[in-house]
């Protein structure tokens, strides 16, 4: 299987825009102070920026699915599908165990905005270490 | 022999396979048996492939038959044989010192949790060490990270689930840019086999998308390794976390991911000349010489020791990555030794904390105080492992710093020298504020009565001190397995 | 019969086990003093079977281990090292009697530990001289740093622990920033760090880089004091005075002039320096240091501080006159390791009597205290004759050879510094001896009434002012040891 084909022209590299945007607004949201689950929600759509860069050039301008037989000739490539799965599952999986963190420091903290558990940490600094 | 043959599947499939069947059985006692053997297995056949390659050269493996470079294909050659025994051996030390050190900072129900996630992170870093295939590198990237999380947030400290919420992020944007760079990759190249892309990275050297797929998994690798200034997470994830967790990580996470750079820069992008077009050597250079001098000054101010020892790594993978910037079959030996070096000395250091914050209740320089008279033999652990983050002759790290500073001097970069030997005098600073609290103070009132570690800390700490310091005398494993492993990825240059 | 080799060997491990046996017995004082002693006893007895080996010209060589690829932790022992180890040797054994009196005099505490990293200092130190090529002598050099640190650091006050700081850092940092880069550069343009007779840099470098290259090794040997790099002397005082014996006779500070010979000989080579002019600044370097230490020892009150920068400036005289290059001088040179040796730990062992039975630190509270402590004061009078340079003193000789290898070549400018040093050493040395026997005692309120040290140090003081006088009379073996070097 050869290299993708990308057809030129502004309606070509439209995926590639929103994929960069989708990429750069989830960073942004990752990056901001505020919630932790915000962030989460960020993380995720940084990740769909990823599932689109993959799935976008694999569907070959006239290629059809990806089933064997005589009639076609060009046929759409499968494995960024299967790569992409696992991709999601990977992500489905990091955010469950995000969210149970976000659950714990909850019940540690009291809150999960993220400026008022430094604060918290700071004003804590040398005792001796809180149970959880 | 059919089993033999399938020795690189096993070595993924034995650990991977004890994570649910600790998780089954949830006595802590059998879930620990479990892991260990699997553990040692895993050793076990870590050393029978790196004798297989010493002897016969690079080994393929093809997952489920399916033929590379369409299947995924499991490849041994001498660098990732020498990585694959550092890590297994690393994992067969620590997790015997685990079972006593989490007696008293895992809360005892989530013992069978905590063996079943090493054992998980240890099949990931297995797998990326074994893997052939870009993706499937990702997947165990992945494997490793998530369980890590997990097993920093088993840490007694409140804070150790903001560092390991923290880690999560960084080390998932990490990924997700690794991801993307593979991604690009593999829209040029059309492959996901590492060697297969190397042979097509030729066509399509210098184009746009090859150079941001470097990019991207330089960064995205940058964050896993810690490297200066993506190193935010690494600190407060060493310190919060149980110190078996400490440990294990700061031996193997970090290298492992030094190994993927390694992998791709060499194996993938090396037969084509996209060094020269972007100044990675440039980049690399500046940016481990700032996290050098950076991370040990900010280690000097410490005063809690896990941290200052976290920082301390934080300049130590500056060295390594020093060394590679330089592009040199001695530069990649100084960064392949010091991999093992450094992974054997901070592992041995964070062990020993463990013990420590056991018998002293904390590891802040105000607790550990006169330490020297009352927990004599691991106040001298710490010590000599000290003595090889300085660099002396005797310890395993004055190999590594010999290799660094020869690959300077064959370019006659004099000034580089003078600051590789000053930021190693910044060495000198931090590990010698732990000399004079431990040795010229007195013990505080209520510690007086402390005793040395358990035996059960105390033994598999003196493993790797002892193994720092062999590996300062007995060089024919550690260097000859690096050159060797530096000629290797070298050769594929030309 | 054991052969040249297994001895070497054993040589450098006996202290070590010495070191073990010491810490097992700590419980034990009368048995732990001696295990020290005997060990030392036995040192010198296996250090002087190589004597005549090495004088036969049978260089005995041995290889320890492969560091890496190319890099071996071997020995030789040539007739420098030869010199140095008996020296070593020898003088432990009367550090060791001494040391005993004055730890227990001055009721001092952790006595185990002092004595074991005495031991290991002394093996330490016998590897750097017994040597083979650079890096055996680098790893050495940096153990016997840090092997003396918790000699110097002893008492463990604060004060210990900040001159212990001075110690470590200036030479830690030395040996770390200057030696080790020059050291692995010259694997690299040598491809070897062996000791050769001739040097191992002929035709390899410009005069230029051989310059700076000699520098880099000169100002890297932290352990011979060249200025700037000589502040850790002064701050390692602060350690018992054993010690501060210890550090400038017998172990450190003759490592570092050692080393700066035996790199000067066996790497560099005369004939290479000579033809590059290499060593130029050397001598000017070296020639400050002796007028500059002079003057500072002329100022100081304090004792100990005094002999402190009179040991810098002789540390300077041996790199001076080895840096002149001329065969006359730079066997004054290897004869003033010997010379300074003996004498500085006279003065030494001296210094620290008074302090044990008089309680007194400074020159200036020395007026009369000849009358009280005789023996104490003639071995210091003996002792400081030699050091200016002065019969029946060994230190006569050394001069005399280094300003006949400074006139044979002409360099005046090295005969006037000598001369010069010669009358300030006299101008610190001999106001100490005059007021120790000629001006009554001043009359304390709080002085009391005290006699001579204990025994053991008074025995161990006499010995080696004896031996000043003795080497003046038969330098021989000194000598033979200096010759045969030059003419291998």
């Amino acid at each position: 299987m050869n290299g993708m084909v990308n057809s030129m022209g502004v309606g070509g590299h439209f995926t590639y825009v929103i994929t960069v945007f989708l990429m750069v607004a989830g960073l942004f949201i990752v990056i901001a102070p505020g919630n932790l689950i915000k962030k989460l929600i960020g993380l995720g759509i940084f990740q769909t920026s990823v599932y689109l860069l993959y799935i976008a050039p694999g569907k070959l301008v006239g290629g059809t699915a990806p089933i064997l037989s005589d009639a076609y000739t060009v046929y759409s490539n499968p494995l960024p599908h299967v790569l992409i799965l696992t991709a999601i599952v990977v992500g489905v999986a990091t955010l469950a165990l995000g969210l149970a963190l976000v659950v714990r420091i909850r019940e540690a903290y009291g809150c999960i905005e993220e400026d008022d558990i430094l604060a918290l940490d700071a004003a804590a600094q040398d005792s001796t270490p809180t149970k959880q | 022999m059919s089993f033999l043959q399938h020795l690189p599947a096993l070595q993924v499939v034995v650990p991977l396979m004890a994570a649910p069947l600790a998780l089954l059985l949830r006595r802590s006692n059998y879930a620990f048996l479990v892991v260990l053997t699997a553990t040692w297995a895993a050793l076990a056949i870590s050393t029978g492939l790196w004798v297989q390659v010493a002897d016969s050269g690079p080994l393929s493996y093809a997952i489920g038959n399916w033929p590379a470079p369409w299947g995924i294909e499991y490849r041994v050659d001498p660098l990732n044989a020498f990585m694959l025994v550092f890590v297994s051996g690393v994992a067969a030390v620590v997790l015997p010192y685990s079972y006593s050190s989490i007696q008293a900072e895992v809360a005892p129900q989530q013992h069978y949790l905590f063996y079943t996630m090493f054992a998980l992170c240890l099949t990931g870093l297995l797998g990326i060490c074994i893997t052939g295939d870009a993706f499937n590198i990702f997947v165990f990237l992945e494997i490793s990270a998530l369980s890590t999380y997990v097993l920093i947030a088993m840490g007694r400290d409140r804070r150790a689930l903001m560092a390991s919420y923290q880690y999560l992020i960084m080390g998932t944007i990490g990924a997700t840019f690794i991801v993307v760079g593979i991604g690009l990759l593999y829209l040029m190249t059309g492959t996901l086999n590492l060697a297969d892309m190397g042979k097509r990275m030729a066509e399509v050297q210098g184009s746009r998308p090859v150079l941001a797929a470097l990019a991207f998994l330089t960064v995205g690798i940058s964050l896993k390794l810690a490297l200066f200034p993506l190193h935010q997470w690494l600190p407060n994830a060493y310190a919060f976390a149980p110190s078996a967790v400490s440990a294990f990580l700061a031996a193997t996470a970090t290298k492992v991911a030094v190994y993927v750079l390694l992998r791709f820069y060499f194996s993938v992008f090396g037969q084509s000349q996209v060094f020269g077009r972007l100044p990675m050597e440039e980049m690399m250079l500046i940016l481990a010489l700032a996290g050098m001098f950076a991370a040990s000054v900010m280690a000097i101010y410490q005063t809690n020791l896990k941290r200052l020892f976290a920082y301390s790594s934080v300049g130590q993978i500056g060295y390594i990555i020093l060394g590679l910037s330089f592009g040199s079959v001695n530069g990649l030996t100084s960064t392949v030794v010091h991999l093992v070096n450094h992974g054997v000395t901070k592992g041995a250091i964070f062990m020993l904390l463990g013990g420590v914050a056991l018998r002293m209740g904390g590891t802040t320089l105000a607790r550990v105080q006169g330490m020297g008279k009352v927990m004599p033999w691991t106040s001298f652990g710490i010590l000599i492992c000290g003595l090889s983050l300085i660099g002396l002759p005797g310890t395993a790290g004055f190999i590594s710093k010999w290799y660094l500073l020869l690959a300077a001097l064959e370019r006659d970069q004099w000034w580089l020298v003078f600051l590789i030997v000053l930021s190693s005098l910044l060495a000198v600073l931090y590990v010698w504020r732990f000399v004079e609290v431990a040795y010229f103070k007195e013990p505080r009132q209520d510690i007086v009565a402390v005793s040395e570690a358990p035996l059960g800390l105390l033994l598999p700490s003196a493993v790797l001190v002892v193994a720092t310091v062999y590996f300062g005398l007995d060089t024919s494993l550690t260097v000859g397995s690096a050159a060797r492993a530096a000629e290797f990825l070298m050769g594929g240059l030309r | 019969m054991l052969s040249p080799e297994h001895i070497v060997l054993l040589t450098l491990v006996l202290p070590a086990i010495g070191a073990v046996a010491i810490a097992l017995a700590g419980r034990w004082p009368n048995l732990r003093e001696a295990i020290t002693l005997l060990t030392a006893v036995a040192l010198l007895v296996w250090v002087s079977q190589l004597l005549p080996v090495v004088q036969s010209g049978d260089l005995p060589t041995v290889t320890w281990l492969t560091l890496m690829p190319g890099l071996d932790i071997s020995f030789k022992v040539e007739p420098l090292g030869m010199l140095f180890a008996l020296i070593a040797s020898g003088l432990w054994i009367v550090n060791s009697i001494y040391s005993i009196g004055y730890m227990r005099g001055n009721q001092e505490q952790r006595q185990t530990r002092f004595f074991v990293c005495f031991a290991l200092a002394i093996s330490a130190t016998l590897g750097i001289a017994f040597s083979g090529n650079l890096l055996t002598l680098f790893v050495f050099y940096e153990v016997l740093t840090l092997v003396t640190y918790p000699l110097v650091t002893h008492h463990g006050t604060t004060k210990a622990r900040d001159g212990g700081r001075v110690y470590l850092g200036i030479l830690m940092g030395t040996s770390t920033v200057f030696l080790l880069p020059a050291l692995i550069y010259i694997w690299h343009v040598a491809g070897t760090t062996d000791f050769v007779a001739g040097g191992i840099l002929a035709d390899k470098l410009g005069p230029g880089a051989l310059a700076g290259l000699l520098a880099l090794c000169m100002f890297g040997i932290g352990k011979a004091a060249l200025m700037p790099f000589h502040r850790w002397l002064p701050a390692a005082m602060v350690a018992p005075t054993p010690v501060s014996a210890l550090l400038h006779a017998v172990a450190v500070v003759k490592a570092g002039v050692f080393s700066v010979v035996k790199v000067i000989f066996y790497i560099f080579g005369v004939d290479t320096l000579l033809s590059a002019g290499a060593t130029h600044w050397l001598i000017a370097v070296a020639g400050f240091t002796i007028i500059a230490a002079s003057v500072v020892a002329l100022g100081a009150d304090n004792l100990k501080r005094r002999l402190a920068y009179s040991t810098i400036s002789q540390l300077s005289y041996i790199t001076l006159a080895t840096a002149v290059l001329a065969p006359l001088s730079i066997v004054g040179a290897v004869i003033h390791i010997a010379a300074h040796a003996v004498g500085k730990i006279t003065l030494f062992f001296a210094a620290g009597a008074i302090y044990t039975a008089a309680h007194k630190t400074e020159v200036s509270q020395l007026d009369g205290i000849g009358r009280r402590m005789p023996w104490t004061m003639g071995a210091f009078s003996i002792a400081a004759l030699s050091m200016i340079g002065l019969p029946p003193a060994v230190g006569f000789i050394s001069k005399w050879y280094m300003i006949s290898g400074a006139m044979a070549v002409q360099n005046w400018w090295v005969v006037g510094i000598i001369v010069v040093s010669t009358l300030l050493n006299a101008g610190y040395f001999l106001p100490i001896i005059y007021r120790a026997f000629f001006v009554p005692a001043a009359h304390d309120a709080h002085d009391h009434p005290h006699g001579e040290a204990p025994l053991p140090m008074v025995v161990a003081l006499t010995t080696t002012a004896a031996a000043t006088v003795l080497l003046f009379f038969w330098p021989d073996v000194p000598l033979a040891l200096a010759r045969q070097m030059l003419t291998p």
